[in-house]
């Protein structure tokens, strides 16, 4: 029995173990900086994150049913310069934001094409989508900036509702309406059937290929969503907006305990998974520590991350409470 | 002289006892059956004697050598080897190099092809199988693929050789290659310990059988002094005879009608169901039973032929359009087609219901959701400490009533199962075998898919038997029998060669 407990709390610990993890950083800086415990170092951590915030929504729901999305950062990049050209030219902001969201989802649901339809891996169709889009991106701008739209616009991100600012009040939306899909409905279902086990799925009537079609679609959607925040938030559209951003979006997913092979995970824990990603930049900067170590330490962490989960795997064969 | 004893041996997973103070001893040169139901302990006791997981409590004496935490790698050394039956071949390379594959022969610093497939074709010829040792594994049959297997578990030199149902995926031909494959090592001094769930087989092969139940040591006795009758209570530790239940009425009117069916390793089948019965599906394996299964389910494609369902036209286009229409299906493969295992109990029934738990909302009632999954669960006995349970952790019987608690919450009103027992212990099986004929009288249209002759004899209303592809036979009650079975199973072998399990 007591052993029991004891495996009980090893599991629990196992799946939670990453708040301690937030918790920990989040100590380690303050007593670096006497500036970081603030209320306003939370809000420029949570500003921070919103776009990859945002971006791992759509994540979350690809690589749960096993997939992996790498053209989400070039895709932010050509709805960034494209939103820019179109209220340059004069397109009502509006009617830009509706244009570049179509647009988005339009190019997510290619990645649904190749997956489905030609059977592509998801890493080497969405990885031919990232570097086509990029190019798109630098064609659409000429390789520069693109500045001079109405300045409305950037309240988008930079304007806030008392103390939160709207990209945090943004992310905070798109996580409770995703969540609410994995949780709550039958599409959530699905989602988690398919990464849990495809044949299975189809064979129970489930539309595989459909669902599939839609979490592309919804990641590049958000990923557009995304790139719309970053044009408000420089208030220029630049052709390299997002580069990488589908490195810290999947670290963020791994490191909130979603299975790289899908069919596990909890959404809730990839809010703590991106906070701890902004955490660690918003610290790193902080304490004056340069950009290029910080790039190692990314890389590392996304290892590390991986590595955590297949241990933690292994335990828990072992470790079966019945 | 004992090659092997086990001593006290436990091992128990967090309160589990997968094998509870097991002791028994296995003689040199003596082939040395285990019997038991699923979660006997049989897999368990495997492990610990190839060094995959280690004991809680106690060893084993292999050769004369104690050993309480033995690794893989001191296995292999002691001379201890395993036959799977998940393969460990790579489809990519040829037969030769898969059977050397880790311990090549070498010409200096490259590999000796040329040697290594002469040692291979000595070795085929010796056993009399006729195999190319330059085709690619990819090519062959699964069957063809197993012998491969075990081809390469014997080409090196061993003490002790465990084989786990070897012989599952086998047609009637291969597994009496694999008889000599026995004889072979049994001449050559070798220990075989012998799983497997034919008795027959078991009867027919061993030396001395010893029996586990429930994790527990049950007995073991000279295979002479058992009969089938005594080894069947001794697994499952009680008196159980094979009880076929017979169907209450005549089935009623046709349901369903295939006519000149063609499809992935279909010829021209036809045949008709009706309400109320269960028309059992003979063959070998690869016989097309399953392809014609999954092409009436919508799951691969047809080339031609005629469906009518009801007395409609019905063309499967996909399993959701085949649920729809009625059709549920069983699947052989619960691991991979049936469950999602990483979902619970209570999420794997209602999955293809989600629309009714939903009812027109937007999100899914809890409420309902175990309302429905519970009801399957007590109606079929599912033994589950709660509907919260993953799948992963159920046993064979209890996961394939969770597949079949999913059709039923679907409502089909025709029904596929495709080998519905197998891999499932016998007790099990006897509930499986009451629900089916339950569902038929309450006027559910049934095939059967069965390559368990006993079961398919005795479960079926009426058989037809497919042969590489072919419908060759129907037989109703009165006709049926093994010998007219596999009579009619391998008739179309003749014709099309030997390459009949593709």
């Amino acid at each position: 029995m007591i052993n029991d407990r004891r495996k009980t709390m090893v599991n629990y610990l196992l799946d939670y173990g990453i708040v301690i993890v937030l918790v920990a950083l989040m100590v380690i800086f303050s007593i670096a900086s006497d500036k970081f415990l603030s209320a306003s170092t939370l809000f420029t951590i949570l500003r921070q994150v919103a776009v990859t915030g945002i971006i791992s929504v759509g994540m979350t729901f690809v690589m749960l049913t096993g997939g992996i999305d790498l053209s989400v950062g070039s895709i932010a990049g050509v709805v960034s310069v494209l939103g820019a050209v179109l209220m340059v030219a004069g397109v009502p902001i509006f009617g830009a934001v509706v244009i570049c969201l179509l647009l988005a989802a339009g190019f997510g649901f290619v990645n649904g094409i190749c997956v489905n339809v030609f059977n592509i891996p998801p890493l080497i169709g969405t990885l031919g989508v990232m570097t086509s889009l990029r190019g798109v991106a630098y064609l659409i701008s000429n390789g520069v900036p693109v500045y001079g739209f109405d300045e409305g616009f950037k309240y988008f991100a930079q304007g806030s509702v008392g103390p939160i600012p709207y990209p945090v009040i943004l992310m905070a939306a798109v996580f409770l309406v995703g969540a609410f899909i994995l949780m709550k409905t039958r599409t959530g279902r699905y989602i988690y059937g398919v990464g849990g086990n495809e044949e299975a799925s189809r064979l129970s009537g489930v539309g595989v290929t459909k669902i599939k079609y839609l979490v592309y679609t919804v990641s590049g959607l958000l990923s557009g969503l995304a790139g719309l925040m970053l044009l408000a938030r420089t208030n220029s559209g630049q052709p390299s907006a997002g580069t990488g951003y589908e490195m810290d979006a999947i670290t963020a997913v791994v490191l909130g305990g979603v299975s790289i092979a899908g069919g596990k995970g909890n959404i809730w824990l990839v809010i703590v998974g991106v906070v701890i990603m902004g955490t660690l930049s918003t610290g790193m900067v902080m304490n004056n520590i340069n950009d290029y170590v910080q790039q190692v330490i990314k890389g590392i962490v996304l290892v590390a991350a991986v590595a955590f989960a297949q241990f933690s795997q292994k335990v828990k064969a072992n470790n079966i409470v019945v | 002289m004992d090659l092997l004893k086990i001593d006290h041996l436990s091992k128990y997973y967090s309160g589990v006892k997968a094998l509870d103070d097991i002791s028994f001893s296995v003689r040199k040169g003596e082939i040395h059956a285990i019997c038991g139901e699923n979660g006997a302990g049989k897999s368990t006791l495997i492990k610990v004697l190839t060094g995959a997981i280690h004991p809680t409590k106690g060893g084993f004496e292999f050769d004369g050598k104690a050993y309480d935490k033995m690794t893989p790698h001191q296995a292999m050394e002691a001379g201890i080897r395993a036959i799977y039956q998940e393969f460990t071949l790579i489809p990519y390379l040829s037969i030769a190099e898969n059977l050397f594959y880790g311990h090549e022969l070498m010409k200096g610093v490259v590999r000796d092809s040329e040697a290594m497939n002469r040692r291979t074709r000595e070795l085929c010829e010796e056993i009399g199988v006729d195999l190319n040792p330059r085709e690619k594994v990819e090519a062959l049959g699964i069957a063809q693929q197993q012998i491969v297997e075990i081809l390469k578990a014997v080409s090196q030199s061993a003490k002790l050789f465990i084989m786990d149902e070897p012989t599952a995926p086998l047609t009637l031909k291969e597994t009496k290659i694999f008889f000599r494959i026995i004889e072979k090592l049994k001449a050559e001094g070798a220990t075989i310990i012998y799983i497997s769930h034919r008795l027959e087989e078991i009867f027919e092969l061993s030396d001395s059988i010893t029996v586990f139940c429930d994790g527990k040591y049950v007995v073991t006795k000279k295979t002479e002094e058992l009969d089938k009758k005594q080894l069947i209570a001794y697994m499952v530790g009680r008196e159980l005879g094979e009880n076929y239940p017979r169907a209450a009425q005549r089935p009623g009117e046709e349901v369903l009608k295939v006519e000149n069916l063609n499809g992935t390793r279909l010829h021209d089948v036809s045949f008709s169901l009706r309400k109320g019965e269960i028309l059992g599906f003979g063959g070998l394996i690869g016989a097309g039973r399953t392809e014609l299964a999954r092409a009436i389910f919508g799951a691969d494609k047809i080339t031609g032929g005629k469906i009518t369902l009801k007395g409609k036209e019905y063309k499967p286009k996909s399993p959701a359009a085949a649920l729809r229409a009625g059709i549920g299906l069983i699947p052989e493969d619960r691991k991979n087609q049936g469950l999602i295992m990483e979902m619970s109990v209570k999420q794997n029934i209602s999955i293809g219901v989600l629309d009714e738990v939903a009812n027109k909302k937007p999100y899914l009632s809890k409420k309902r959701e175990t309302e429905y999954s519970d009801q399957y669960i007590r109606e079929l006995k599912i033994k589950t400490p709660a509907d919260t349970q993953l799948v992963k952790n159920l046993s064979g019987g209890n996961q394939q009533k969770v597949v079949l608690a999913k059709m039923m919450a679907i409502n089909c009103d025709i029904l596929i199962f495709d080998e519905p027992t197998r891999g499932i212990d016998v007790g099990a099986k006897q509930e499986i075998y009451t629900l089916m004929r339950a569902l038929a009288d309450d006027g559910k249209a049934i095939i059967m898919i069965s390559s368990e002759m006993p079961e398919l004899i005795g479960m079926s209303d009426r058989i037809a038997v497919m042969s590489n592809g072919y419908h060759v036979a129907e037989l109703g009650r009165e006709e049926f029998s093994q010998e007219k079975i596999l009579e009619y199973a391998s008739s179309k072998l003749v014709l099309e060669g030997n390459n009949n399990d593709k």
